[in-house]
């Protein structure tokens, strides 16, 4: 069973890749990977009241959302979504848990409130102001590809339109050295059903259990490793190469994602 | 009146093969029938763990003795054990292998809601971090307990499936938003057979939480009561077995019929105050469902007890479905669930369909006359063909599902 979409729009953001321009540029060679840390940007698109309370998650989401349905020329407000992240706000979940560690127990309402995993969708939305409907999935490590089937089973099964946002942050000290997820990356792409004229490629996904893809660039090949949501970035390599190509994504245990991809333009 | 959002097609109804829901009202559905008909409550004093919270919880008997099978115990938590517990009732478990042999282990696929899944792991290793390092202790496994995914990979390896696998985690919603990840995965072919459901369980980022946010209740809740004063937080742990239903069916045969989900683009932590995101949702599960709000018989409403939630959702039903449709809250009987809440209900709307019965909201003493919903308080024994059942929660994500027998 093969689900077929195409794609209108990509936005990243990671250590050393900084929109999908920059990250092309890297991907196709034309360009040396230089690694430095994930550059967040603010979230202009909140009220001032929300921004305040946004953490690094709700950043790089909102961050290559917003590349990505800009590219797409997608109408923000009317666009589903699916969000996919291999956890939450770490820096809250240690605020707690350090919280509730101390005798008084004080827990913030206010992190409590945005400890919870949607809390980038919810504040997707209240930017926007897309009523849509905004699924919210975690698979650990498999979480990229877990995001890109549920995606592409939309588009596939309803006909419309949907953004996949794939993010993830890292976990400050003691829980960094359980979940060593080095940095920020997050990585944005708008589906349709249909060829637009914003249309990239047509993307056809389907499960396989193949080798999958590593980045022959060994810094990247870390970074792939690292962090579940740049699990993806084999599949942003072709994409960077404008070409016909097909890749193998991972996914859980033996189970991984073939991605065949046919340039539009 | 057919409603205006979303009328492309109707969704294909897929078949509720089995299911199964353990909450403080009863451990498997028997138990939880038994309870719906005696209108009994399993909220009681909150002595959990060491919690000192002048509240009212609904703890499920008998998940600290709970023991996984050996090669899981990576797994160990109070997450995974209560999820264990709801797995070993009904048949559930054999039922699932027997879609396994007939479909294979890669054709069956698992979407599981949680809001904190296993995060108590991770509260208990904070209070016993090393006094030098700070390092948390050894025995701590991140992975199989504290993230989201363990869950749904306990399920996954517990019932030996290889398909797409995933948890949903939309805070109060996760579960009801599970079978609408389940169902287009069924549509789209990429599975037979879908294991769906909810598991959530007590820990203290939730007690403290919602405490300091001052939205829990000390007494037990009363959803839709006119002195309603805040939530009761329960656990549970709810599941499913869906798959495409076939042409020839059963009239008993249960299905899911429709899936709504919207956002309320308001606020991280309050409904919108006219219920704007949920009416959407209801209107979306209507029209997926190809159906008007008069064929609904029974609604069971996410009824937190908290005074905005319950007014902004009475507007929401009242402005889709008038003031006649029956409709109650089960959270005054088991708590609420959170991310298991959707799927929990989704059990007790099924119950609901099998055995004719509206359960009446418990502890509820007086409706609050600005609420004009048509709350009941008495059980209703009446044919009940179609039930719509509302989770919402915090980020402002809404989930109406639509369940109804075939005849």
């Amino acid at each position: 069973m093969r689900l077929a979409a195409y794609l209108d729009g990509i936005g990243v953001l990671g250590p050393g890749l900084n929109g999908w321009p920059n990250t092309a540029a890297v991907l196709s060679g034309r360009r040396p990977y230089t690694s430095a840390p994930t550059v967040l940007p603010t979230p202009a698109m909140l009220p001032a009241a929300e921004r305040r309370r946004t953490g690094r998650v709700v950043k790089v989401a909102l961050g290559v959302a917003l590349e990505a349905t800009a590219a797409a020329a997608a109408d923000a407000s009317q666009l589903p979504s699916v969000f996919s992240s291999s956890g939450s706000d770490g820096h809250i979940c240690h605020e707690i848990c350090q919280a509730l560690a101390q005798p008084e127990r004080e827990v913030s309402p206010t992190r409590f409130s945005n400890s919870v995993h949607n809390a980038p969708a919810g504040y997707w939305s209240i930017a926007t102001g897309a009523m849509t409907e905004a699924n919210v999935l975690c698979a650990f490590d498999a979480s990229f590809t877990a995001g890109l089937l549920d995606a592409m089973a939309q588009v596939a099964v309803d006909r419309r339109a949907v953004m996949l946002v794939a993010y993830d942050t890292e976990y400050p000290p003691p829980l960094h050295a359980k979940r060593p997820i080095p940095d920020a990356f997050g990585i944005a792409l708008v589906l349709s059903p249909s060829l637009t004229p914003q249309s990239l490629a047509r993307l056809e996904v389907a499960l396989t259990e193949e080798a999958f893809d590593t980045m022959r660039e060994p810094q990247l090949e870390e970074l792939r490793a690292s962090i579940p949501a740049a699990r993806g970035l084999p599949l942003l390599e072709v994409l960077a190469h404008q070409g016909v190509g097909r890749t193998i994504i991972e996914y859980l245990d033996i189970a991984r994602a073939a991605v065949h991809i046919e340039p539009c333009r | 009146m057919k409603n205006v959002v979303d009328t492309k097609s109707a969704m294909a109804p897929q078949l509720l093969e089995h299911f199964t829901a353990t909450s403080c009202i009863g451990t498997g559905t028997a138990a939880t029938l038994a309870s719906l008909m005696q209108q009994h409550s399993g909220l009681k004093r909150c002595a959990f763990e060491t919690v000192k919270i002048d509240t009212h919880i609904g703890e499920v008997p008998g998940v600290d003795g709970q023991r996984l099978p050996h090669e899981l115990r990576k797994f160990d938590c109070r997450n995974n054990r209560l999820a264990e517990l709801a797995l070993q009732q009904d048949g559930f478990l054999e039922t699932v292998r027997a879609a396994v042999a007939r479909y294979g282990p890669r054709r069956v696929g698992v979407f599981i809601g949680t809001s904190t899944a296993g995060v108590m792991q991770t509260e208990l290793a904070y209070r016993d971090r090393d006094p030098l390092s700070g390092a948390l202790p050894a025995s701590f496994h991140y992975a199989t307990t504290h993230n989201s995914f363990s869950v749904a990979d306990y399920v996954r390896q517990r019932c030996a499936l290889q398909g797409p696998a995933v948890a949903l985690s939309s805070a109060c919603a996760s579960s009801a938003k599970a079978f609408g990840s389940a169902r287009r995965m069924l549509a789209a072919g990429l599975i037979d057979a879908a294991v769906v459901g909810g598991t959530d369980s007590l820990c203290l980022t939730t007690l403290y939480g919602f405490h300091s946010l001052q939205l829990s209740s000390p007494a037990p809740c009363r959803p839709f009561d006119v002195a309603r004063d805040g939530i009761s937080i329960g656990e549970a742990a709810a599941f499913a077995l869906l798959r495409r239903a076939p042409d020839n069916l059963d009239p008993d045969a249960l299905l899911l019929l429709g899936v709504g989900e919207s956002s309320d683009a308001y606020h991280m932590s309050a409904p919108h105050p006219e219920g704007l995101g949920a009416r959407r949702a209801m209107q979306s599960a209507l029209a997926a469902a190809a159906l008007d709000p008069a064929d609904i018989d029974y609604i069971n409403l996410h009824g937190t007890g908290t005074p905005s939630n319950d007014r902004s959702e009475s507007h929401a039903v009242t402005s889709v479905f008038g003031a006649t449709t029956p409709c109650s809250s089960t959270k005054g009987a088991t708590g609420h669930t959170l991310g298991a809440a959707g799927a929990l209900e989704a059990v007790i709307s099924l119950l609901s369909i099998r055995n004719g019965l509206m359960p009446g909201g418990v502890h509820t003493n007086r409706v609050d006359p600005m609420l004009t919903a048509h709350y009941i308080r008495e059980n209703k024994r009446a044919p009940v063909k179609r039930v719509l059942s509302n989770s919402f929660g915090f980020g402002g994500t809404n989930c109406s599902l639509i369940f109804g027998s075939a005849g």
